[in-house]
Formats: C-alpha cells, structure tokens, sequence
C-alpha cells in the first residue's frame, strides 16, 4: 500500500520539524476543543432544562382561572376564580374523558409554618392523593397524603424536602407536629428532591388535605356554591394524548361554566409537552449558535494550518527540488504534503478532543455549572471529520504550489 | 572500453527569456559520452555548464537538438516519463548534499527507492549495501547532524547509487567541503569509476577535475575543449577558457 508508505513520510517530516509542526496544529486544536466544548455547554444545558420539565410530570395540564388571552396575567393563588372542585370530579369521569388519566386539584395559599423558634412564610398546598402521581413526587420518607386523610380533612402534612430542611434541620420531622396559620398539623411525609424551577417547585411546599386548605386555613372563595380551586392538574393517559386530553378538558369546562361559542375560555390550560418542545426548540437553537462559534474558530484553525503550510513549503523548496530531481512525480509531491496536512489535521484534532474532554472534566469542578458538558458520538464525528476536510481544503493549495516548483530553481535556492 | 552511449547530444541549443532580453545558455552542444567514462564538465560561471548539467540529468529541456540516454530521446517525454528516467538512470550528487533533516542515512538513501515503488524489505537491504559501498556501513542510523561534511556527502553518494544508475551526475560534489575531505570524496569517485559507473562531474576546480579521465571545457554555451586526460592538470585550456571569458 502506498498510502501507508506516504503516511510514513508524513510522520517523518513532522517528527522532524515537532516545533511546526505543533504551531500547525494549534489552531485546529483550539477549534475543535472550541466546537466540542460549546455544543456539549448547549447540549447540556438543554439536557438539564429538558430533565427539569420532565421532572414535573410528564403528560401534565395544568389549568388555571382566568382566560389565556388576557395578555399572560393571573391572578395570584388563592384569588377568586371559577374553578370548582365540581370541575375536578366532572373530569374524572372515564367515559367523557378517555384521554385523561388522573385529575388533581389543588388550592394553594402562602401561610406561617412554625416548628420551634423556626418560622417561614411558604406555599401551603391543599390536594388529594393523586397529586403525587399526576406531579411525580415521590417520598423520601414516611407517606404522601391517603385517600382517608383527605376525605376527613386530618390535619396532617407532607414537606417539600428543602422546607423540611429549613423547619426542622437535621431532626427527621415525620411524626412531628408544626403550627400553619397557629394550627397544629402532624408531618407524616417528607418528599425527595423533586427539582424545577422557581415558584412552581415542590422542594419549597408544604401539603394538606384540599378540604383543610379551602376551609379552615384560608377559607376559599366560593363559585356558585362551591369553593374554588387554585389549579387543576391533569395527566393525560399517555405523551400522544395530550392534546386529546386537552380538547376534552376544555370542552367539559366550557360547558361546566356556561360559555357560548363566542365567548373565551375563562380559565387557561397550559401544557407542559408544548413547553418542553418550545424549550428543546431553543436548546436546539443555541446548541447550533454555540457550535457556529466554534465553527468559526476552526475555520480560522484551519486558515492558520494553511498559512503554515505555505511558509513550509517555501522553506522546503530545496527539499522539494531534491525529490523531484531523485524521481518523485508530481503526484507524489502533491500526496506528500496533502498527506502531511491531514495528517497534523487528524492529529490535531484528536488532541483537541482530549483537550475539550479536559475542559469539560474541569467545568464539572465547577458548583456554578449546574450541568455537565456532554460530548456525544455525533459532535465528536463532527469535529474530527471538519478537522479532517479542513486539512483536505486548506492543504490542497500548500500542496498544488509544492507540485508546480520547478526543480532547478528548488535545488538553487539559497 | 566498451561501445555504448551513455548520452548522445546533438546540437543542443537552450535560450532563456529573461524579460525582454533573450539568454543564450547552450549554443549549440554536441558531446557523446560513453559507458564507464569519466568526465569533468568545466567552464567559469555563465559558461552554460549548469544548464548542460541540468539537461544531461534531465531537468530541464533543451530549445533544440536531441538528447538521448541510454539510446532513449528524451525531448518526446513527459513530465512523469522524464521522473522516471531521472529516478532509475541518473544519480545526483549535489554542492550542498541536500540531504534532509533529522532523518537517518538510511532513509535518506531509500529516497529514490520510494518513488521507484521498491517494497520495504528489499529497500532497506539496497541502502544497507549502498551505504557500505561507500564505508557508511556502521553509520546507517545517524541523522545528517551527526555526521561530518565528508559523511553527509558520501550519504549522498549512496543515496545517488542505491538504484544502479548508469550515470552518476554530479555538481560541484567537493564545493562545500574542506581540501581533505575532497580528496577522500574524490577518491570514492574514482573507486566507484574502477568499478565501472560511468561519472559525469561538473566543477569549476581545476584539481578537481584534472582527476577526470575527460575534461570538457565549455566557454560561452561552446564546448572549447575537449581533451583526454592523464593525471595531468590540463590548466591552459581552463586558463584560456576563462580568459576568453
């Protein structure tokens, strides 16, 4: 094989000049470590956003009072709204809702949580059992609310585990009482990190029976007879029916609350696959952005390995003047040199992906990054196959003015 | 000796462009050399013994007239047929070595082996004993800067006869080297003459090339002289070539 034997030469010639050889390649190994490492900040970035949707149940709608279209504003928890936990039990049923599997409503208040000398201001959540299954919570120990306590209103609760770390520090509060609003409610539950973002994660909440939360605690208002509910939770029977679900919710509500054809939805259904997608979407977006940049820099990687290769080749004339005088065609001196630049290109890239997996095992030193910086098969293939082509393109032209010397003049230059 | 051409040149002119003005290098060689001789092409600087250098080893083409090695006109050939020839006929033996760097003697003699598509165990034996033929043999691992001027060019000899070729070409061989190198150089060329290589030496030195069996005077892109040779120094042609000059 020949190829192997001009790979030799190549290797030659680049163990016998290491110093430019290195310059050459820097450019290439600081593009690529650029790409690998950008893409992999985007992608896991995205991974970590996708994880922490995910992680408030998939499948989920969320409703809430008040119409979509009035500009994004709602009303605070607890306000009036229309509605009812008659809405909650309509949609239970099976037969007029086919696509949904478990509804959950909550009625959520901020209240005082005292244990001791401690004393926060929360989110006190009232729900039913279901809350769990349709949120994904899970307990770390103890239970989630029963059936049983939510049908006698007991006062009992189950804590966020980042609230029931601030309450109760290193005690394990399962079996212990603490003061809502001055009323005593004993902990039979603590819940595992559950993760998310902000106001809507359960780590900060405490959970009550639903009836305890609309009467005694906060004395929800009243639609048409019956108390309010803050949300409606809604998981649909599988991730492809979501969007049947949606329809069927929204057709029982608006017949639940009177509305005519013309008139807007007066509750909002916000959907929790459609803000994956649309956070996927921009994951995806800055994932290209960030790889553009590193695109760039290998670019400019690979201007630079050109801009090396000519120097070379000008310096190397003599050598060159000699090959050809001793019988080298000009295929063979045109393989040599693309040869040599894909091959410092090749190396180059390799040492670059080293490099981007050492910058990423560095960033995950780092408590600020939240995420890791994820190296897949695919951006991998991507960097060394532009490294490569890079080489092809920017080498080619090094190459072509290395075949056209002419020998005498090589030989003579000083 | 034996009747056979090595190079048969016939009328050869060369004409230069160099801008406007039109350079005459060659005007009109004609020169036969036969197999085992040993000449020494001489002349001053822009007598045009370079460019006949140059156009014995195939380098460049000459304007008119025929050159035929071996029996072959080269003007019909292409680039790739003349690489060829150059690779399997011609051994080249330059001023400065041109060996290249920080690479082993013996890599630098299979050079012309790897473009003539040698396999790698038979090449590496051809180097082996083309290196001992020049009394490298215990060198074949030393790079160029490890060996002296008198070594490097001897790794060029061997590197210039590692392919058998029926002429050995060399230009100015003992330029960059010592008095006491030269002749150790020198020396070898005759070895290898005795031995039956034909060798074609282009040289300005009178001493040089009073070790030839043939010097060839060139004055003006004109052969001058062209004399049989002892080991007599034929300085008077060489003093009036250069005079003429």
């Amino acid at each position: 094989m020949k190829i192997i034997r001009y790979l030799r030469v190549a290797l030659e010639s680049i163990t016998a000049h290491k110093l430019r050889a290195i310059l050459t390649m820097l450019g290439i190994i600081i593009g690529v470590a650029a790409v690998l490492v950008t893409m992999g900040i985007g992608r896991g970035a995205a991974a970590n956003i996708t994880e922490r949707i995910e992680s408030q149940g998939t499948n989920l709608l969320t409703i809430n009072p008040g119409a979509s279209s009035s500009g994004g504003i709602q009303g605070d928890s607890g306000s009036a709204g229309t509605l009812t936990l008659k809405d909650a039990h309509d949609l239970m049923n099976k037969d007029l809702h086919p696509a949904v599997s478990l509804v959950a409503p909550e009625y959520a208040a901020n209240a005082q949580l005292v244990y001791g000398d401690t004393n926060v201001r929360e989110s006190v959540t009232g729900v039913t059992t279901d809350y769990a299954a349709v949120r994904n919570l899970t307990v770390a120990s103890g239970e989630f609310l029963t059936d049983e306590q939510v049908a006698n209103q007991s006062q009992v609760v189950v804590l966020g585990s980042v609230l029931a770390a601030d309450l109760f520090e290193d005690e394990n509060p399962v079996g212990l009482s603490l003061r809502i609003n001055g009323q005593p409610f004993q902990v039979v539950g603590v819940l595992d990190e559950a993760g998310g973002f902000g106001r809507s994660t359960p780590d900060e909440k405490a959970f009550v029976p639903i009836g305890i939360a609309q009467g005694r605690l906060f004395n929800a208002p009243r639609y048409r007879g019956e108390y309010t509910v803050s949300t409606l939770n809604v998981s649909a029977a599988g991730a492809e029916q979501v969007a049947e679900a949606e329809k069927q919710v929204e057709m029982t509500l608006r017949l639940n609350h009177n509305l005519t054809a013309d008139q807007d939805n007066d509750f909002s259904v916000f959907n929790q696959a459609s803000l994956l997608e649309t956070a996927s979407d921009i994951a995806a977006t800055l994932t290209i952005f960030l790889g553009a940049i590193g695109a760039v820099s290998l670019v400019v990687g690979g201007i630079g390995i050109m801009n090396i290769m000519l120097v070379s080749v000008t310096e190397r004339t003599r050598e060159i003047g000699l090959r050809k005088a001793i019988g080298a065609h000009d295929n063979d001196i045109l393989m040599q040199f693309l040869i040599e630049a894909l091959v410092l290109c090749f190396l180059g890239g390799l040492i670059g992906v080293g490099l981007a997996y050492g910058l990423a095992a560095i960033f995950a030193q780092i408590p600020a990054f939240t995420f890791t910086v994820l190296i897949q098969p695919d951006a991998l293939m991507l960097a060394l196959g532009f490294s490569l082509i890079s080489g092809l393109v920017f080498g080619i032209y090094p190459a072509l003015r290395a075949t056209r010397l002419d020998p005498i003049e090589a030989l003579r230059s000083e | 000796m034996v009747n056979e051409s090595v190079i048969e040149i016939q009328d050869m002119t060369k004409v230069y462009q160099m801008g406007d003005i039109k350079v005459h290098a060659l005007r009109g060689v004609s020169l036969e050399i036969q197999k085992g001789e040993y000449v020494a092409i001489m002349g001053a600087s822009g007598s045009g013994k370079s460019t006949l250098m140059n156009m014995i080893g195939l380098l460049d083409r000459p304007t008119s007239g025929t050159y035929k090695i071996r029996g072959v006109e080269s003007s019909k050939l292409s680039k790739s047929q003349l690489a060829d020839l150059r690779n399997q006929e011609i051994g080249f033996v330059f001023q400065r070595f041109n060996l290249l760097p920080r690479i082993s003697a013996q890599r630098q003699v299979e050079l012309p082996l790897f473009y003539a598509g040698v396999a790698s165990r038979k090449s590496r034996e051809m180097a082996r004993a083309a290196l001992e033929r020049v009394g490298l043999g215990d060198r074949t691992h030393h790079r160029p800067d490890e060996l002296s001027g008198g070594q490097q060019q001897r790794v060029a000899i061997a590197r210039a006869l590692v392919n058998q070729p029926s002429l050995l070409l060399a230009d100015e061989p003992t330029g960059a080297l010592d008095s006491q190198t030269s002749v150790e150089v020198m020396t070898l060329f005759e070895e290898l003459h005795a031995q039956g290589l034909t060798v074609v030496m282009v040289t300005h030195d009178p001493l040089v090339a009073g070790r030839a069996k043939r010097v060839v005077t060139l004055s003006d892109g004109k052969i001058v002289s062209d004399k049989a040779n002892g080991h007599n120094i034929n300085i008077s042609a060489w003093e009036a070539a250069y005079e003429n000059h």
